[in-house]
């Protein structure tokens, strides 16, 4: 399981990096497995407001339809379209299939670095 | 195996017709069709055949044990089946006089009356198409109200983490917002979480129970009493009736109103696509917006569909209330909450219960350390038990345990099958720590393997085209 050190996490298993003033966002590693093969996503459209801790589209894998939770709260400034066609990108490479972009970010959930990221889906785990 | 259409010859014929016995009425110029419809073409064995083959490539519950979780799959007796086929019952229109349809009418008042006694409610109606049909009639009376009183301010709706997607899915129809709470480790609504979305913006809580998990939530009493102090209804999801009709009453813990599938918990075959039943019931208080047929004789009715709904399920379902009356109803329900907890028992050593208690109709197992140690997933035990003539259970399902498979027998099972049933999983737990790998590959005697889910799903292909 892949936590790259330099994104941050939120622990509904969403991963958040700022470029270009942007926020990004995505699902991590362990949300991809835990996921399965991945079969349609619903993303919003740019212009879209997102609020941090409530869903901003839904992710579909075989096994369960799930909400995606923004981290962030802002404006959609760009969607990633290719996942649109080929949702399978997610489970391929989780950090290079971003989903959202967001500006004019206004607040932050609460987030994990790796490794505080890392012990929480040990933790996930074991739980059950 | 082929389609019909593939079978199809030119020319082959099935005379089933009768001879028409009323004149023929030409179709008017201009509005008959150029050439006929492209529907196959083929004799009385052929088609005879056809079904006997799907019939051969399905499990059903007259083939064998269907322990498929949330989906109450108990044998349905004939009887239920043999009355609806009463000439008396198939042979009217809704438009009939009414002089020639009152053994109809009764039946409906009666099944109507049976099913007032066992939810608790006031009122009821038989429109609802089937069980989401009849919760999105159940929440838009929830919106009726509020909207009657001026009330609009009222925009949520609550739904807890484990519940049906169907219920998020019919707030969400019905124009409100949902709101999730998250169960408390013991598998039911979190009080305290409960009160943190409570508030003026309110209009209604969704709650089955027993809940997703199978458990009876014991503070149903307190639930039901702080969503009403906050302003707001609750909705009953009839959903696992199974597991308490006769026994205890949603209106009695504080339900405003409900749906019940009568196909599902009143025994008629059911998960082949309908017709289903989902009447509705209510208390005194939301009656008037309750939906009716447009025969009724008040102006103003308000309809979700024509007439009285699927009528033959209504009289399945009354015939099923009648043969079991009113010792039978209860029994039945103790009896699948008899059965779930025997299985369960019987299971327990192997894989694990994902919550550790007495349990209702159903009951969850969690494989995510079982899963661990040897690589088998809930799905592969799934598959595996098709091997042994078993249905799967319910897997992944509900979301808030991983690797989850749910159980849940139903009454109409002996104990012998429950036994042989056990021993499987057993079987199948020891195999999943020697051969993971046979179970990866199950299943290896049924007619169809693993269908390829990820490409279904993501390049569907739903016309058959001629090739």
């Amino acid at each position: 399981m892949n936590f790259p050190s330099e994104l941050q996490y939120s622990r509904s298993h969403e991963w958040l990096r700022t470029e270009d003033g942007a926020a990004v966002v995505g699902i991590s590693d362990y949300a991809q497995d835990s996921l399965g093969d991945v079969v349609f996503i619903n993303l919003p459209q740019e212009g879209d407001e997102v609020q941090a801790g409530e869903p901003f589209g839904d992710i579909e894998s075989v096994k369960a339809v799930s909400d995606l939770v923004s981290p962030v709260t802002g404006v959609v400034c760009a969607v990633n379209e290719a996942l649109l066609d080929s949702p399978e990108l997610v489970n391929q490479d989780p950090y290079d299939a971003w989903l959202i972009k967001v500006e004019s970010v206004s607040g932050t959930e609460e987030m994990l670095d790796a490794a505080e990221y890392e012990a929480f889906c040990a933790q996930c785990g074991e739980e059950g | 195996m082929k389609l019909l259409f593939e079978k199809s010859v030119p020319g082959r014929r099935c005379d089933i017709l009768g001879r028409c016995d009323v004149d023929y009425v030409p179709v008017p110029e201009g509005f008959g069709r150029e050439e006929p419809l492209p529907l196959p073409e083929l004799s009385e064995v052929d088609l005879s055949r056809h079904y006997t083959e799907l019939n051969q490539r399905v499990h059903g519950v007259n083939c064998g044990f269907y322990p498929l979780g949330s989906c109450t799959m108990k044998y349905n007796p004939r009887i239920d089946e043999d009355m609806a086929a009463l000439p008396g019952f198939t042979g009217i229109h809704p438009l009939a006089p009414e002089s020639a349809v009152k053994g109809c009418r009764e039946a409906l008042d009666t099944a109507a009356r049976y099913l007032r006694e066992i939810s608790g409610m006031d009122a009821m109606t038989f429109q609802p198409a089937a069980g989401a049909h009849g919760e999105f009639t159940g929440v838009l009376l929830i919106k009726q109200y509020h909207d009657s009183r001026g009330d609009t301010g009222r925009t949520k709706i609550i739904v807890p983490d484990s519940a049906h997607g169907t219920n998020p899915a019919t707030a969400a129809m019905c124009g409100y917002q949902v709101v999730n709470v998250p169960s408390a480790p013991d598998g039911c609504v979190d009080i305290e979480a409960l009160k943190a979305v409570l508030g003026d913006d309110t209009a209604g809580l969704m709650l089955t129970n027993p809940n997703t998990v199978g458990l009876f939530d014991e503070n149903i009493l307190e639930i039901t009493r702080l969503v009403h102090q906050a302003g707001g209804l609750c909705y009953y999801d009839g959903a696992n009736l199974n597991a308490v009709m006769g026994v205890v009453r949603p209106g009695d813990m504080g339900f405003d109103c409900i749906h019940m599938n009568l196909h599902k918990t009143f025994a008629t075959p059911h998960g082949g696509g309908g017709p289903g039943a989902g009447a509705v019931g209510c208390k005194a208080f939301l009656a008037e917006f309750l939906p009716h047929s447009a025969l009724a004789e008040e102006p103003g009715h308000i309809q979700v569909r024509a007439f009285h709904g699927n009528f033959l399920i209504v009289v399945r379902a009354l015939t099923y209330l009648m043969s079991l009356g009113r010792e039978g109803i209860p029994e039945a329900a103790q009896n699948a909450v008899l059965n779930a907890n025997y299985l369960m028992e019987r299971i327990k050593g192997t894989f694990r219960p994902a919550y550790d208690r007495v349990c209702m109709h159903e009951f969850v197992l969690d494989l995510s350390s079982y899963k661990k140690e040897t690589g088998v997933s809930a799905l592969d035990v799934a598959k595996s038990l098709i091997d042994y003539g078993m249905h799967p259970p319910t897997m992944y399902f509900p979301l808030i345990v991983h690797e989850a498979l749910m159980l849940e027998p139903t009454e109409t099972e002996s104990k012998e099958t429950l036994d042989w049933a056990a021993e499987i999983f057993r079987r199948l737990y020891d195999l999943g720590h020697t051969d993971p790998a046979y179970m990866h590959a199950a299943p290896h005697h049924a007619q169809i393997g693993r269908p390829d889910e990820v490409r279904a799903s993501r390049n569907p292909v739903l016309r058959w085209e001629e090739a």
